[in-house]
């Protein structure tokens, strides 16, 4: 399907939309800075310099500050607010004056070399990864001063209607690069919580980010597609490529206003039957892109991109500051926050190498044998839940006694926050993910042991057929699908109604919108999705009857292979909503 | 010259913004500032000095006034720690 002269690379969409225009590779790291010696009588030269560098620089950030004022929330200001005064650090600039003059040396070496000297200092003696972020600030400041030193103006060169290649993108870059009309942004470095990812989706640029070798495989001359939906590049696309993703970025435009409407309404079919689309977060930022997007809460926030971030497990008072943030955003809208996670492919906070990771020490079983941390986060969770709306849901379930024993721990948190007076929501709501095929096959009883069940497809597809869907060898063979995959989810939902229960599926399958009319039919009472999809699956309720939908699960049910069953869908749910841009 | 005794209060500790504040609410005084903290002295009108100091929670800070308005400046300055930077 790709053509040839195509260079396709894959990175993760960070902030959503398509473009397609020039490139302009942006580079303003300095880390050849040569020493050179000064003679006596240039010393105040060079002083003035650096003076009118540093009054250069310091305008520039007044500058980008009173612009980010307009377009981003006030904590995201900070780091502007604390660069500004570092440039007017008179200590430290007068600390760099001195030593000009007594090491006779040229300004971007004593400068480069003092800002290291703070730099280790920041990271040897800071234990809190927030004050250590500030080390980079303070690199950002030192390029942007050595910058200035040189007289280059890179950002005011920078032509519209281009996408930013970088290596990496500083949060000021980010922010004044958005003033220039600029299409998109693409780097090598960053994940999806990195400040560019984070500010760009709150500019509504486009990026990709983590794109690995992007600035070694342009030239200046190069022509490039992004797609911040799917993550991906196309440098130097064909005729094809550049017209097949017009059509693709016309088609969404033209839809997304249209769905902008019917997704401030409640998700109703048409004969009446009533569900509940939410979103599945990862970090406090994307609240208000899923809010604009027109949710009913949060099905699944995923707390263990905090120790992802972080690197060791998050202190009980940093979790409930930012459960509490999310809760208090979304009220009164239920968030169901998922317990850490961690393990499988995401971070393992141990040295022990698992030769089976996903059958090993991860979600539940790791919070189990780690209490002092599970109940600082269920303490935090319970903190947060004061305003009525927090629910708290644990990964990887395989046992009924795994439930117990969790269950006992939220009783053990709720006793020592009464102990202290400590207020918290007395009926706050306890479930499970049922992602683990024993789990599945014992719906009936989790059901009754708990207050609400999320399935989580992902795992559940991989476990229930046995791929690894992240091995190349066997990854085509996960089949969400499969014949298998639909039965399982049919009779999770069908013992959970039978104990009187309510269901949720927060896996990817619940966000296809080819799959919507079958989970409708199937009965499946939430649908928890990226944010991005949150339109399109209220779309097909509101216009769906549950006796047409029934049909298509007869049909479906009927066949006995993936593949078959797939296309069935696709091409159903094509002819129903032919404005719907489905996934390859 | 005034020397008081000050324990940083606010939770997370004397991070960016409380680190601003102070540094802002230093320079409006003439005096010198100096902030001592397990034997090691930082230029309390240095935001990258009060950001390398890295005061947690709970941390004793001595803070060193001299100039003409060290009182005004002790006053101040102290009943922003006292107030744990507004974040209590």
């Amino acid at each position: 399907m790709k053509k040839k002269q195509d260079i396709l690379l894959k990175g993760i969409g960070a902030s959503p939309g398509i473009v397609i225009g020039n490139i302009f590779h942006y580079k303003d790291e300095y880390t050849n800075i040569k020493e050179i010696s000064i003679s006596e009588k240039d010393i105040e030269k060079e002083i003035e310099r650096l003076k009118t560098a540093l009054k250069k620089s310091e305008l520039e950030i007044t500058k980008i500050l009173q612009f980010a004022k307009e377009k981003l929330p006030e904590h995201q200001l900070r780091i502007f607010d604390a660069q500004i005064l570092m440039l007017q650090d008179e200590y430290f600039i007068n600390g760099i004056f001195m030593r000009i003059k007594s090491e006779l040396k040229n300004a971007e070496f004593i400068l480069t070399d003092e800002i290291r000297k703070y730099q280790e200092i920041l990271i040897k003696t800071v234990k809190d990864d927030y004050l250590r972020e500030r080390a980079f600030d303070v690199e950002d400041v030192k390029n942007r001063v050595i910058r200035n030193l040189n007289i280059q103006n890179l950002p005011s060169k920078i032509e519209s209607s281009v996408i930013i290649v970088a290596k990496r993108l500083s949060p000021a870059d980010t922010v004044i690069f958005s003033n220039n009309n600029i299409l998109g942004y693409a780097t090598d470095f960053g994940g999806y919580t990195s400040h560019t990812a984070i500010l760009s989706r709150s500019l509504n640029i486009p990026c990709v980010v983590g794109l690995k070798e992007i600035t070694e495989m342009i030239s200046d001359d190069s022509i490039m597609i992004l797609d911040g939906y799917g993550g991906n590049v196309i440098i130097n696309p064909s005729e094809e490529s550049i017209n097949e993703y017009k059509a693709k970025l016309e088609k969404h435009r033209k839809f997304e206003i249209s769905l902008m409407e019917t997704s401030k309404l409640p998700p109703i079919t048409i004969d009446k039957r009533e569900f509940s689309v939410v979103a599945n977060v990862e970090v406090p930022d994307e609240l208000d892109f899923a809010l604009s997007q027109g949710t009913d809460g949060i099905g699944l926030y995923r707390t263990e991109q905090m120790v992802i971030y972080k690197g060791s497990f998050p202190s009980e008072e940093e979790q409930y500051l930012a459960y509490r943030q999310v809760a208090d955003k979304m009220n009164p809208r239920p968030v169901t926050f998922r317990t850490f996670d961690v393990g499988g492919d995401k971070v393992l906070p141990s040295n022990y190498q698992e030769n089976n990771p996903f059958l090993g020490w991860r979600g539940i079983r790791i919070s189990l044998e780690k209490p002092e941390i599970f109940l600082n986060q269920l303490r935090a969770l319970l903190r947060a839940s004061v305003n009525g709306n927090v629910k708290i849901m644990f990964p990887m379930i395989s046992t009924l006694s795994e439930i117990k024993k969790a269950k006992e721990y939220v009783e053990l948190a709720k006793k020592q926050l009464d102990e202290k007076k400590i207020p918290f929501d007395k009926d706050i709501k306890v479930g499970v993910m049922i992602e683990v095929p024993s789990a599945a096959v014992l719906a009936n009883l989790i059901a009754k042991e708990v207050d609400f069940i999320s399935i989580g497809t992902n795992d559940l597809i991989q476990y229930l057929l046995a791929v690894d869907r992240g091995n190349v060898l066997v990854s085509h063979l996960f089949q969400e699908f499969d014949p298998s995959v639909i039965r399982t989810v049919k009779f999770i939902i069908d013992e959970a109604h039978k104990a009187g229960q309510k269901i949720s599926m927060c896996g990817e399958m619940a966000a296809n919108p080819i799959t919507t009319m079958l989970l409708i039919a199937l009965g499946l009472d939430e649908f928890s999705v990226v944010p991005s999809r949150i339109p399109e699956i209220k779309k097909i309720i509101q216009s769906v009857t549950v006796d047409e939908c029934k049909k298509v699960l007869e049909n479906v049910l009927s066949m006995d292979e993936a593949t078959t069953i797939k296309n069935y869908l696709e091409k159903s749910t094509k002819e129903k909503f032919p404005d719907f841009i489905l996934d390859d | 010259m005034i020397e008081v005794e000050v324990t940083v209060k606010n939770r997370a500790g004397l991070h960016t913004r409380p680190a601003a504040m102070l540094v802002k609410l230093a320079g409006k005084f003439k005096c010198d500032f100096f902030i001592f903290k397990d034997g090691y002295q930082i230029n309390g009108k240095s935001i990258i000095g009060v950001m390398t100091l890295a005061a947690e929670k709970g941390s004793t800070l001595t803070l060193m006034f001299d100039g003409e308005d060290e009182a005004e400046a002790a006053k101040e300055i102290v009943d922003l720690f006292e107030r744990g930077f507004d974040e209590l």
